[in-house]
């Protein structure tokens, strides 16, 4: 009887506030339980393989894993906090991960005095400004030119402005590579939000994302690709990597490795392809894509870091894994991520 | 005041990113003098910052009153983190620097110091100093704590105004003492010595 009363009352209540408790529409609510529920069972396993670390497993894998899935919980949450606030919300949060990203990068590489008003436009008004850009959708060329332009004209001029010559090209080509992969590359990831994406729907164009939040997913299913193409790499070198592919850069990516990452992405994008505009084939070739370009990221700030002679940029400074390390395949799959849906799918 | 000193701890940690190592030392509010490399004005204020709250508390910066007393926000910014101002110019008898340290650590408080004695801009850390010996020898009793800095002088170099936030540490490494016998300048460049030896490790 009670229930009986009650019901109606429950099903509009959930009716009311579908909206409010859902910012996502359903695949994407769907797609971020089930990254949740593994999320899950990994921490679980984690935590199994610690204690049983000392005789059967390699400490230092254990550790590694226990790690990364703890930065994946931090990217989960942050991700979803930012597409629960909203757009705005997303793009000021991979802006603070911008900043951060380039923070570690200027730290490592080595500057002189001369340098410092020009990191000073770089970091404080130029990685914010390039955020805003993203934000302001009216126009949206602007970010995709302004700061290139920035980088390339007046970082080298506020450097020579400093009056002094040693190592020039050099100081000028550090600063432009950081901004441009750290902040440019990166921002093109919540740039993702503000496109109207089209899909063919029986020979007639209809728009895909109408007020219904689904671009949201299409970003989660993106920075899942890129982090679950990240640890498919590793493994399938682990397992089967026999071909280094550039010794002196880093040890562990090998031929099979990318080969496998690329072929194991496919299948997940094709699995995935429900919370995108992209059919099964479209997916896979997609994922395809962002796996190669995760791969070019890996490879490029190995190269950085061994021409540093760091490990990683998390032993830099000591407590916290460092942000670059995770996002580097981010960072370089995003801008061709969004030129290919711009190009296909507006 | 509080509230000050509240903002003053979130605002170094914004600018200067810096990450606290304590090597073969441990927190602790008995009475200890820090004794740091000096390349920044930020320094003070981030070593500062970077210790445990409760040793925060029981913990002055020694800093330049001609520095420190010039315009308002400076001066509530010196009494927010409890500085203890010494003039630089003016060092009379009856009133040396060391002595006015002493009295105002009275049985509580800890400092912080900067035994180069002033912002250093090149690769080696400068001479120290006498007073950090004359303190050692005027209260054997105090830890003298080696603290290295690291990146400061790229956050804040000399000659400028406006910081770039980028990552630092602070290393705080095991106490030493004045050895029975050693002379002053035996002290000053072993305790020289212990920071250099908190950078080199670290490198």
């Amino acid at each position: 009887m009670l229930l009986k009363i009650l019901s109606p009352f429950v099903f509009g209540f959930l009716e009311q506030t579908r909206d409010f408790i859902l910012p996502f529409d359903e695949p994407t609510a769907w797609l971020i339980a089930a990254v949740m529920v593994l999320l899950i069972i990994g921490s679980f396993i984690g935590k199994l393989l610690e204690r049983s670390s000392e005789e059967r497993f390699n400490s230092a894998i254990v550790r590694s894993f226990n790690q990364r899935i703890r930065s994946w919980w931090l990217m989960c949450a942050i991700l979803i906090a930012g597409l629960v606030i909203g757009k705005t919300g997303t793009v000021v949060l991979f802006g603070l991960i911008a900043f951060w990203a380039l923070r570690e990068f200027i730290t490592m590489t080595p500057t002189r005095r001369g340098d410092h008003r020009a990191l000073f436009w770089v970091l404080v008004v130029f990685t914010p400004l390039q955020f805003v850009l993203v934000g302001i959708h009216d126009d949206h060329q602007l970010f995709k030119v302004i700061l290139p332009l920035l980088a390339a004209l007046f970082v080298p001029t506020r450097i020579a402005l400093a009056n002094d010559e040693k190592r020039y090209l050099e100081r000028s080509a550090k600063i432009l590579i950081g901004i441009l992969i750290c902040v440019y590359a990166l921002s093109f990831a919540p740039a993702l939000l503000y496109l109207d994406i089209k899909t063919f729907v029986d020979g007639s164009e209809e728009l895909w994302n109408d007020n219904n939040n689904k671009e949201k997913g299409l970003l989660f299913f993106f920075v899942l690709i890129t982090q679950l193409n990240d640890v498919l790499q590793f493994g399938w070198g682990k397992l089967i990597g026999r071909n280094v592919i550039a010794d002196r850069i880093n040890t562990s990516r090998t031929l099979e490795g990318v080969i496998g990452a690329a072929a194991s992405s496919a299948l997940l994008g094709a699995l995935f392809s429900w919370v995108t505009p992209f059919a099964f084939w479209q997916a896979a070739v997609i994922a395809v894509v962002i796996s190669i370009c995760g791969f070019a990221g890996g490879i490029t700030m190995s190269a950085i870091k061994r021409d540093r002679g760091v490990k990683d940029f998390g032993t830099l400074i000591q407590g916290h894994a460092g942000i670059l390390d995770r996002i580097d395949s981010l960072c370089f799959a995003a801008p061709v991520f969004y030129f290919v849906i711009e190009i296909f799918f507006t | 005041m509080q509230l000050t000193s509240k903002l003053l701890v979130a605002a170094a940690k914004v600018i200067s990113g810096y990450t606290v190592r304590w090597k073969d030392s441990t927190p602790d509010t008995c009475q200890r003098i820090y004794f740091a490399n000096h390349t920044s004005h930020l320094d003070a204020l981030v070593l500062w910052a970077g210790l445990p709250n409760d040793v925060r508390q029981l913990t002055r910066p020694v800093a330049a009153k001609d520095y420190w007393e010039k315009g308002w926000l400076r001066r509530h910014v010196a009494s927010a983190f409890n500085a203890l101002l010494i003039d630089r110019r003016e060092v009379k008898v009856h009133q040396s620097p060391v002595d006015l340290m002493i009295r105002e650590m009275d049985d509580k408080y800890s400092l912080i110091i900067f035994p180069e004695g002033s912002r250093n801009a090149k690769e080696e850390m400068n001479k120290f100093k006498s007073g950090l010996y004359y303190l050692a020898k005027k209260r054997p009793d105090l830890e003298l704590v080696p603290v290295y800095l690291d990146n400061m002088n790229r956050i804040l170099p000399r000659g400028e105004v406006l910081p770039v936030p980028l990552l630092s540490n602070i290393t705080i490494g095991a106490p030493i003492w004045l050895e029975h016998g050693e002379s002053k300048q035996q002290f000053l460049s072993r305790a020289r010595e212990a920071i250099i030896k908190l950078r080199d490790d670290e490198e």
